[in-house]
């Protein structure tokens, strides 16, 4: 049999999925005494709740109860979180709301109907507080105080110093700076959260299902939040999730506010969020402030950075944040060869949404203000913005490279990946047509971004928020896990279990054919479960579904989970055959000798015995297939006393180039040509790899021109609808060129590396440059996002003003 | 709040429900008729996703009521596949990797299912005006232009053959 690791299969869960046979959580059966939730959210910012009036909202036939923080806090304690600010966040407001959106009651009813209209009844007044929506004025001394216990806005707060910073800016010819912000954008996955909760009294025992997709680190949380033995909270994924990138990992408050409400109306609650409220109260990106300096040489060649980050995660700092300051901590100098490096990193809260995980989580934040500065540099000392990049690229024979801040770069040639980005553009074709454009009044530009793409997160990462003498005071934390749990029952058939809850991105099919491969056996006689049952299913706290983690973690525990069975069934054939096992091997089914392949035994027999005759095994052998392996990969850390720490267990590399056209009468972005170029490591199934290159590419395209989560500057929510949060449609996308090389990674037993966040990080920066590129006759420095029409049109105007 | 009865036909099988005159479509065909291929993604008609077809024409099920209904003949997802074969479409959908998550694949399979029976030539143009009434977050797109291009190929190929 060919191996099928690497072909482009067509997808397994595609057939129930295209005949409306998927099973996402609004689709799953529910007890008959199932009630609904419908959620009362504050409209204030920033208010003091004075009382909460439910007589009316309880008087509608059909309505089970209503609950408000003053009940739920006798079964809560405030989520727990990775700083040491004593940030008390509940799933609902308990005195005082401090986002528009926030929960403040819980109306519970026969159906969701009925709860609607009884929301609507739920009489709440405030005292009304001055909000703070602005990153930068939020840690100024007379700045509102959201929290004030905490007597600060300030969540987190470290300075980072690597190699020589003071030297290399005394060495410097020059010294570059800029300030960089980044919005507040999101997700939207189609399916919104949906949640079903039951609390069981007899037991004590809280049963939620819900659309999370981990990291089950949360589970803990939740359990904590909850006030009971973790083994108390069984959590179970359904198999097919309507997508997310992120944002469901941000479902757990409401698990914890439906299970609760569960417990004090005493029936089992389902809750289907509804558009408005994804946008304005489930979670988000995270919005930044860069202060970033280069230390740079005549001839381009950047010596050190300085970056003063300032990440506002809204209105409460919750699990993982402030994680979107440190994912990316190892590859703060992205693909670039700098030792030298200065991070003065601040995490704030403002009266905003509070942020957690998306696609990029990060990146996008990180690589804009980096791959500015870098086109910056260049116009700065007249040279080229590919020249710049060049002479600053990590070497192909660096590898492994160990960046200034911990980073162990695995592998990759990003050389070569720039160069067929440049060539596959035409790069120099392209800046003659943009002269000849620009001598026709025409506005042309182009735009370069080279990046790292982290996979497979370091659990480890998460503790450099605290000092390293707060580490040394608490327990260490290490390594990527990930499980995989195979099974072949008596008549030979396989399942596979899987613990990395999928959204869409083919787990299923990736898990058939690595197993396809190992075990010799076609991939329609695998069934892979991706349902995850915390009570039943192999998991560790790094579980679920982020960080592009599957290619490079789920990937190996599966691979070596069936390698497990492979052992297992050779053992047995090995035994009966009468051979040595290392003589054996498996082809179609069959276990044969090498030596003489006469000698046959097949593997249903195998299984076979191992189930009905176990008396016939060899000594010691244990009955039964079942097979349960553990991964993690090695260089996973926890952080030094230095503060160095490789925060992810494999590097990709992106390189991207895009044309644009902007048109001078409206201010409109046309992008002319999209080239990416991926190196992944091995590629498990090229289908589906491009398949999420395009996706997080669009996304990263939404980010850049259109996508932001906006709030006037009294901290009233703007965009709660899909009319006013635009996300890109079909006539949007421009002509995209994806190219792979393929540098295998030394870390992960094939090879793989994750994929698919990567030009969510690059392609807002990348068009960025290219705006930039294309504007610069104009002196116009784009340092924020999105960039809409409107943003360009006032730019040009201006300086058109000014000119004139 | 008084209920009316409601008979119309989905994938030509009768339902006979109850519904208060408030219900949506989309509800009625998930909660009253329990098929839930048809999937709810924002409940203002701008994802597509609950996009069913009404008597020949392709609507979104959450701007509409259910007894606005009444009497009307639907297809939904569930309807397009017979005995277990995927329609062309369907099958392109798939080996063009035309889906992810596949949570706004019915109401996309709907929309070019009814599209496709008006407009069978339509230029990539035309194709992507189509979509834009819907919104998918996984494939950017290109799976799915790809997959309904092959269909319009395939068929003219299918009508060059039969006229052969």
């Amino acid at each position: 049999m060919n191996t099928v690791i690497g072909n482009p299969l067509p997808r397994v869960e595609d057939a129930r999925l295209l005949t409306g046979q998927g099973k996402y959580i609004d689709d799953l059966g529910t007890p008959g005494n199932t009630a609904q939730a419908a959620i009362v959210r504050s409209s204030y910012p920033h208010a003091y709740i004075q009382s909460i009036d439910i007589t009316e909202a309880l008087s509608v036939p059909g309505v089970k109860g209503v609950i408000t923080g003053k009940d739920v806090q006798t079964y809560l304690n405030p989520f727990s979180v990775g700083v040491s600010t004593p940030v008390k966040y509940y799933p609902i407001a308990i005195d005082k709301v401090r986002y528009v959106g926030e929960p403040v009651a819980v109306v519970i009813a026969k159906n969701r109907y009925i709860a609607e209209d009884a929301a609507e009844l739920v009489k709440v007044k405030y005292e009304t507080l001055e909000p703070i929506v602005d990153i930068e004025k939020s840690i100024e001394e007379d700045a509102p105080i959201l929290h004030e216990n905490v007597g600060s806005n300030i969540a987190n707060h470290r300075n980072f110093h690597y190699g020589n910073v003071d030297q290399a800016f005394n060495d410097a010819d020059r010294i570059i700076k800029h300030k960089f912000n980044f919005p507040k954008y999101t997700a939207t996955p189609i399916e919104t959260y949906g949640i079903i909760a039951q609390y069981e009294s007899s037991s004590d025992q809280y049963t939620i299902q819900a659309n999370f997709h981990g990291p089950f680190i949360i589970q803990s949380v939740m359990a904590g939040a909850l006030k009971i033995p973790s083994n108390r909270l069984r959590i179970i994924v359904p198999k097919d999730i309507g997508g997310s990138y992120g944002i469901k990992a941000g479902t757990f408050p409401y698990m914890v506010l439906c299970a609760v409400a569960s417990r004090i109306i005493g029936c089992p609650v389902k809750w289907i969020e509804d558009r408005q409220e994804h946008l304005s109260a489930s979670s988000s990106g995270t919005d930044r402030v860069t202060y970033i300096e280069a230390a740079v040489k005549e001839d381009g060649k950047v010596l050190g950075l300085k970056m003063k980050m300032i990440d506002n995660v809204g209105a409460y700092i919750r699990a993982p944040e402030p994680a979107c300051l440190y994912r990316t901590h190892a590859n703060s100098t992205g693909a670039y060869d700098i030792p030298n490096l200065m991070i003065d990193g601040y995490v704030v809260m403002t009266n905003k949404l509070p942020t957690g995980l998306i696609r990029g989580y990060g990146g996008q934040e990180l690589y804009f203000p980096l791959e500015r500065i870098m086109q910056m540099i260049a116009f700065d000392l007249g040279l080229d913005p590919a020249e710049v990049i060049q002479k600053n690229l990590i070497k192909a024979e660096q590898f492994p490279y160990h960046t200034a801040s911990g980073g162990i770069y695995d592998s990759g040639d990003y050389e070569k990946a720039f160069h067929l980005a440049l060539d596959t553009g035409k790069y120099q074709e392209f800046r003659q047509k943009q002269e000849e454009a620009r001598r026709k009044g025409k506005i042309f530009g182009v735009g370069l971004a080279c990046i790292v793409e982290p996979s497979g997160s370091n659990m480890g990462y998460i503790t450099i928020a605290l000092t390293p003498e707060e580490r040394a005071a608490s327990l260490p934390k290490s390594g990527a896990s990930e499980a995989a749990t195979i099974s072949m029952d008596p008549m030979g058939s396989v399942n596979v279990r899987i613990s990395t809850t999928p959204s869409g991105q083919g787990h299923e099919t990736v898990a058939a054919q690595i197993v396809s491969d190992v075990l010799q056996i076609p991939t329609e006689q695998i069934n892979v479960v991706a349902e995850l049952d915390t009570s039943t299913s192999a998991w560790s706290i790094a579980s679920g579904s982020y960080s592009s983690r599957f290619a490079s973690l789920g990937s190996s525990a599966v691979y070596y989970a069936a390698h497990k069975v492979r052992e297992k069934i050779l053992k047995i054939a090995a035994h009966h055959l009468q051979v040595a096992e290392d003589d054996l091997t498996i082809e179609n089914a069959s276990i044969y000798s090498k030596a003489d392949p006469s000698k046959k035994y097949s593997v249903k027999r195998a299984a076979g015995s191992a189930h009905w005759n176990p008396m016939s095994l060899p000594e010691g052998m244990e009955p039964g297939i079942y097979e349960t392996y553990f991964y993690t990969a090695k260089k996973a850390e926890a952080p030094d006393e230095n503060d160095l720490i490789n925060s992810s267990v494999t590097y990709g590399f992106v390189a991207d180039l895009v044309t644009v056209e902007i048109d001078p009468e409206t201010g409109e972005v046309n992008i002319l040509d999209y080239i990416t170029i991926h190196d992944a490591g091995k590629l498990l199934n090229p289908l589906i790899v491009d398949g999420q290159i395009f996706g997080g590419l669009v996304h990263g395209l939404g980010g850049a021109l259109y996508e932001e989560l906006a709030y006037d500057e009294k901290g009233q929510f703007l965009t709660g609808s899909f009319m006013d949060y635009l996300v890109p449609t079909a006539p949007e996308i421009p002509n995209i060129t994806i190219k792979h090389i393929e540098s295998p990674s030394p870390v992960t037993p094939l090879g793989a590396k994750g994929l698919g966040e990567g030009n969510t990080m690059s392609a807002p920066v990348a068009i960025a440059n290219a705006v930039s590129d294309a504007l610069k006759p104009y002196q116009i420095t784009i340092d924020s996002l999105p960039l809409s029409p409107n943003k360009i049109w006032n730019l040009l105007s201006e300086q058109k003003v000014t000119n004139s | 709040m008084g209920v009316h009865q409601i008979r119309l036909t989905i994938n030509g099988k009768t339902f006979v429900e109850e519904a208060e005159p408030r219900m949506l479509l989309s509800d009625f065909i998930r909660e009253n008729c329990g098929l839930t291929g048809t999937h709810v993604g924002c409940e203002h008609g701008v994802c597509g996703a609950c996009t069913v077809i009404v008597n020949g024409s392709a609507v979104r099920s959450c701007l509409m009521f259910a007894v606005q209904a009444d009497g009307e003949e639907i297809q939904t997802v569930e309807g397009l596949s017979q005995n277990g074969e995927l329609t062309p479409l369907q099958q392109n959908f798939k080996e063009c990797h035309g889906l992810q998550c596949g949570f706004c694949t019915p109401g996309i399979l709907m929309s070019t299912s009814d599209y496709l029976a008006k407009n069978p030539e339509p230029s990539k143009k035309e194709i992507k005006e189509m979509l834009s009434g819907h919104l998918c977050r996984c494939t950017g797109y290109d799976g799915i232009l790809k997959a309904i291009q092959k269909t319009v190929e395939d068929n003219k190929e299918t009508i060059l053959i039969e006229g052969s």
